[in-house]
């Protein structure tokens, strides 16, 4: 099933052409629309005009995140405010939020592919969606918002929180879908039973899950606990929202919406572009954004991307799930570590619940990592020698995996903080 | 005949045990007897109390760590040797005990110790052929 089939099956050669045209206008663009562009591209010694191919597109600088910020609030806009219709912004945990314009295009653009998204997932407007992601300046409220609109399905506004609402609206409503984090998407599954009315025995049947990075494990466990079908989606604010690339029905990766953003993947240390599947961090180029058009956006999202056609019929090419941030990579004792690591770690320890959180600190000059694990009634065992073997066991499984010595303390369920927006799983307590 | 033990995951953290009993106090839960092993890192609280069904109900609500543990009450001579009697019936036919703490009685009655065995159901044949009286849950959650 496909929501604008001439895009999503487009011949690859075809898809190249339009793509290499776009990029061609978009370039031209920036360069005359945004001071920013015109000078880094002089100081990297490129004019529009060199770009002759897609491979041209290495030639171009970077965009970073702190570029956004550096030219807060609207500093990179390509248009006047008079043709800005929406603003976003993406949570600034660090100073200043960084700031998106969209055009009344761009709007329309941002429907389009979230109608992709949810079509490519099954839903039709005979669906009633449950849209519990933030609505505000976050973009996934108002993103999923408009794709399900522009399909026909009937949306509940609900917005993130309020657990208890959510699961007397998906009741009483009779839900079909679900929009939101996929942690708290578990949250809401555990929740569900303790009141009494677990999803699973709700009309729910499929979640489009995404805002934060989740494995393969964790897809299983949502599907069994809330009995639906768990599809992942990616996005960034930067780029438009969500959208930016969603799995089919054939959980093979995520589908890149390639006639709107152009991949790439680089070595996140050198900014080489490396080998098709290979992993190493995201690079996106907007090529039809007309507020705030980027070129090689660093997304800092590692993932790697693959051209095997899809059982599904799309040629687009497909992402992998997204297994860390480049920024989110913590080096203890020299190592490279990433939280998903150790999340899939746990998920394959049977009854294990992936509720978790780290501590890094560094103890008389040497780096330590503690992982706290929160034990559930299915792995609890009135024996201690028991409870000792599984930490035993969790210890020994993120050692091989992880190549370093971890610590591993088990504690009381629901102490770990649960996430309604993004879950924050890392505390580094070292003072550097 | 066996009884029912509650159990409950606990951290090791100062006041953790003072809240967990309070909220049994505080809701009519009497404590029968009690064991508690710990690490370093945590514990497990173990009870027996007059109303199981109760206290684990409250506990999940509390959003702790339950568990229903089946236990084995066995009356044991309150003389020198009068366990270590029971223990010899139990290992001379292959029955683990797992653990065992002691229920508070009344002076000059014989003494009830709480057993959990690796096999209950084969304890209590053992015991009940040796001659050793158990008690059902329900008296003992009285007593």
């Amino acid at each position: 099933m496909y929501w604008n089939r001439h895009a999503e099956c487009m011949d690859r050669r075809a898809l190249e052409t339009l793509q290499l045209e776009r990029l061609q206008e978009q370039v031209h663009r920036v360069y005359e629309r945004v001071p920013f562009y015109r000078a880094r591209f002089e100081a990297f010694g490129v004019r529009p005009g060199d770009i002759r191919s897609l491979k041209d597109l290495r030639r171009l600088p970077f965009t970073m995140k702190s570029d956004l910020r550096d030219h807060y609030p609207f500093g990179l806009f390509a248009v006047p405010m008079e043709e800005i219709v929406r603003i976003h912004a993406s949570s600034g945990t660090t100073g200043k939020p960084t700031v998106v314009g969209y055009t009344r295009k761009d709007i329309e653009t941002w429907a389009e592919v979230m109608a992709r998204t949810l079509v490519s997932a099954g839903v039709t407007k005979g669906d009633i969606i449950q849209n519990a992601y933030g609505y505000g300046l976050f973009t996934g409220g108002l993103g999923a918002h408009y794709g399900a609109e522009k399909i026909g399905a009937a949306v509940v506004p609900v917005s993130v929180g309020n657990t208890k609402r959510q699961i007397m609206l998906m009741k009483d409503f009779g839900t079909t879908a679900l929009c939101s984090t996929p942690s708290y998407a578990l949250f809401l599954g555990e929740a569900s039973r303790q009141l009494g009315t677990p999803i699973r025995d709700l009309p729910l049947r499929v979640g489009i899950f995404g805002a934060e990075p989740w494995t393969e494990s964790m897809r299983q466990q949502i599907e069994k606990e809330l009995g639906i079908t768990a599809l992942d989606i990616y996005g960034l604010s930067e780029i438009i929202g969500p959208g930016v690339a969603a799995e089919c029905q054939a959980k093979e990766g995520l589908h890149l919406m390639e006639d709107h953003f152009l991949p790439e993947i680089i070595d996140p240390s050198t900014g080489e572009a490396l080998e098709p599947g290979q992993v190493g961090e995201l690079v996106l180029t907007t090529l039809t954004k007309e507020g705030i058009p980027l070129i090689r956006y660093r997304t800092r999202d590692i993932t790697r991307l693959f051209p095997e056609p899809c059982p599904c019929g799309r040629t687009s090419l497909r992402m992998g799930k997204v297994t860390g941030r480049s920024d989110d990579m913590l080096i203890i004792r020299g190592v490279n570590v990433f939280p998903s690591q150790i999340e899939s770690v746990l998920l394959e320890i049977p009854d294990v619940a992936p509720h978790y959180m780290l501590y890094v600190d560094r103890v008389q000059n040497l780096d330590t990592l503690e992982v706290q694990v929160e034990v559930s009634e299915s792995v609890f065992s009135d024996e201690v020698k028991a409870l000792e073997r599984l930490e035993k066991r969790i210890r020994s499984e993120l050692g091989s995996t992880l190549g370093i010595d971890v610590e591993v303390k088990l504690v009381e369920p629901n102490t770990l903080a649960r996430s309604e927006g993004k879950a924050q799983r890392v505390v580094d307590r070292r003072s550097l | 005949m066996t009884a029912k033990q509650v159990s409950i995951f606990l951290e090791n953290r100062a006041g953790r045990l003072a809240e967990v009993t309070t909220l049994l106090g505080d809701n009519g839960v009497n404590i029968r007897a009690l064991s508690l092993a710990d690490t370093a890192d945590f514990g497990i609280l173990r009870l027996i109390v007059n109303d199981p069904d109760k206290a684990v109900a409250l506990l999940r609500r509390a959003g702790l760590t339950v568990r229903e543990t089946e236990v084995v009450a066995a009356e044991v001579p309150d003389r020198p040797g009068g366990l270590a009697e029971i223990l010899r019936l139990l290992s001379a036919e292959q029955i683990n005990v797992e653990y065992m703490y002691a229920f508070v009685r009344s002076p000059a009655e014989s003494a009830i110790m709480i057993f959990r065995f690796d096999d209950p159901a084969k304890a209590l044949e053992v015991l009940q052929r040796k001659g050793i009286r158990t008690l059902p849950g329900k008296d003992l959650y009285l007593m």
